[in-house]
């Protein structure tokens, strides 16, 4: 392996990260609300909703993002409608169909998610809620929110992971993230291994900070689950609540 | 645009259709996928028991694979691959006197990578589902006098499949959907193929919603076929 090149290589490589953290993030979070918007269609009871949503999450999950990658970018100009329309010079675009259809794609792995989430609060905790009078929005706040999210921060942290993966697929409508960078490097040098150890860390490096932070706030939101912080307190000084939990 | 031809004449077998070559090239997906299938099946039984059995060096091995391999986008691997090989045989071709460029076919690329991607989900399905075979039918094979090959060809081997199937069929369907990256090497499989239909006709719309359709229809099918699988070889630990 050649330091020099390894260096040049990790140089260009990192140049391009903001690209990736750029299409990720967006995608992440613009998809959250098409997720949530999702998962409350199938909850919310009416037959037409829920048969909808799953519909979109049956045809998401079960086509390869490339093939949605390339409706969205070269299908959708087949359309002389769009083409005309006023969304045509942001449709035009290779970043915002690259968003586009990655938001899409993270929508509906994420709607299962929070489905989930959502499902697993426990039916008493917001039946308490009501007892002491909370209105509807504020035992989805205070109540069902809290819950829901901490349940389903693992899996959520992996699909926003896969999501930071996905972003690669943007490099194949010529957006020049790492992957495209590295692509375009190893076409012409030719030397693989370098480029794959060189771009491969920036990945892991992307993604291990990722799960440190989804860890972070898997903390931060699990209070019950932390040790007190002084351990060493003597049970008879501890109040009758807090010995409650234990 | 002014004659738009008829959609069914166009995905048609006639001389105008590309009917046949889409078949040809969902087929051709599922000899990529497949055998990554099979390729990352292989490497995930070995990462398992690595994983489980190994001594610290192999087990940190096996932990770095899977890391690594979960870490990284699939196109880096199959670019990994394409390229890595051919340079691979290009040097080996060189040292028997062969001058020149000479390039690894892409589908043996392509399934390769897929393999080696899929290998590391696979190692952690098999791993997980040795871990939910209960210790008391492995000592009850040891009780009865059962040899190592023994217990692992009639007691392990069965159980361990057993718990892993709802896994291994999650691990198809990424396969199958990592199989459409390996379009970029050049390989007609499905995706490729409508690319190619897609240019030709200008009818890119009317072809990428061919491939989408056609691949949910592979999904669904090997999804209902898991499924069935799944009940038939679950039946004794079925709830009455």
């Amino acid at each position: 392996m050649d330091i020099d090149f390894a260096f040049e290589t990790f140089m260009a490589l990192v140049g391009a990260v903001p690209l990736t953290i750029q299409l990720a993030v967006s995608a992440i979070f613009l998809g959250a609300f098409v997720a949530f918007g999702l998962a409350m269609m199938r909850l919310s009871g009416i037959l037409p909703l829920a048969l909808l949503a799953r519909f979109y999450v049956f045809v998401f999950r079960g086509t390869p993002l490339l093939v949605q990658i390339f409706l969205i970018y070269y299908g959708l100009g087949q359309f002389p409608a769009v083409r005309h329309s006023f969304l045509w010079p942001l449709l035009r675009e290779p970043y915002a169909c690259a968003v586009l259809s990655l938001m899409l794609n993270t929508a509906a792995y994420s709607s299962e998610i929070i489905r989930g989430g959502l499902l697993s609060v426990p039916p008493g905790q917001v039946e308490a809620a009501r007892a002491v009078g909370m209105p509807r929005l504020m035992i989805l706040r205070r109540v069902i929110l809290p819950l829901a999210i901490r349940q389903a921060l693992p899996a959520y942290g992996n699909e926003m992971m896969s999501m930071v993966k996905a972003t690669s697929l943007a490099s194949i409508i010529t957006l020049m993230e790492v992957t495209g960078v590295a692509a375009r490097i190893i076409s012409e040098t030719y030397r693989v291994i370098e480029v794959f150890v060189v771009a491969g860390a920036i990945y892991l490096a992307l993604n291990f900070t990722l799960s440190r932070l989804v860890l972070w706030a898997e903390r931060a939101l699990s209070p019950d689950k932390r040790r007190p912080a002084s351990a060493a307190v003597p049970i008879a000084a501890a109040t009758p609540a807090s010995t409650g939990d234990a | 645009m002014s004659a738009r031809p008829d959609l069914f004449q166009l995905i048609g077998f006639g001389p105008e259709g590309w009917g046949a070559a889409l078949i040809t090239g969902a087929g051709m997906t599922l000899v990529i996928a497949s055998s990554g299938f099979l390729i990352g099946a292989v490497i995930g039984v070995l990462g398992a028991w690595a994983k489980i059995k190994g001594n610290r060096w192999v087990r940190a091995l096996a932990d770095g694979y899977t890391t690594i391999l979960r870490g990284v986008p699939d196109l880096l691997v199959i670019y990994l691959f394409y390229f890595g090989g051919s340079m691979l045989i290009t040097a080996t071709a060189r040292l028997l006197g062969v001058e020149g460029f000479v390039g690894l076919p892409g589908v043996l690329a392509g399934a390769m990578a897929v393999g080696v991607t899929s290998g590391a989900q696979h190692t952690e399905v098999f791993r997980g589902a040795f871990g939910a075979v209960s210790p008391g039918e492995i000592e009850a094979a040891h009780a009865c006098g059962m040899n190592r090959w023994v217990r692992l060809r009639r007691i392990i081997a069965p159980l361990t499949l057993r718990h892993a199937l709802p896994g291994l069929g999650n691990v198809w369907q990424v396969v199958l959907k990592e199989s459409a990256l390996v379009s970029v090497t050049g390989v007609v499989e499905l995706l490729r193929q409508t690319q190619i239909a897609a240019g030709s006709t200008r009818l890119p719309f009317d072809f990428f919603m061919i491939a989408a359709v056609l691949f949910l229809a592979i999904s669904s099918v090997s999804g209902l076929v898991l499924y069935v699988a799944e009940r038939r070889f679950s039946r004794s630990a079925r709830r009455p």
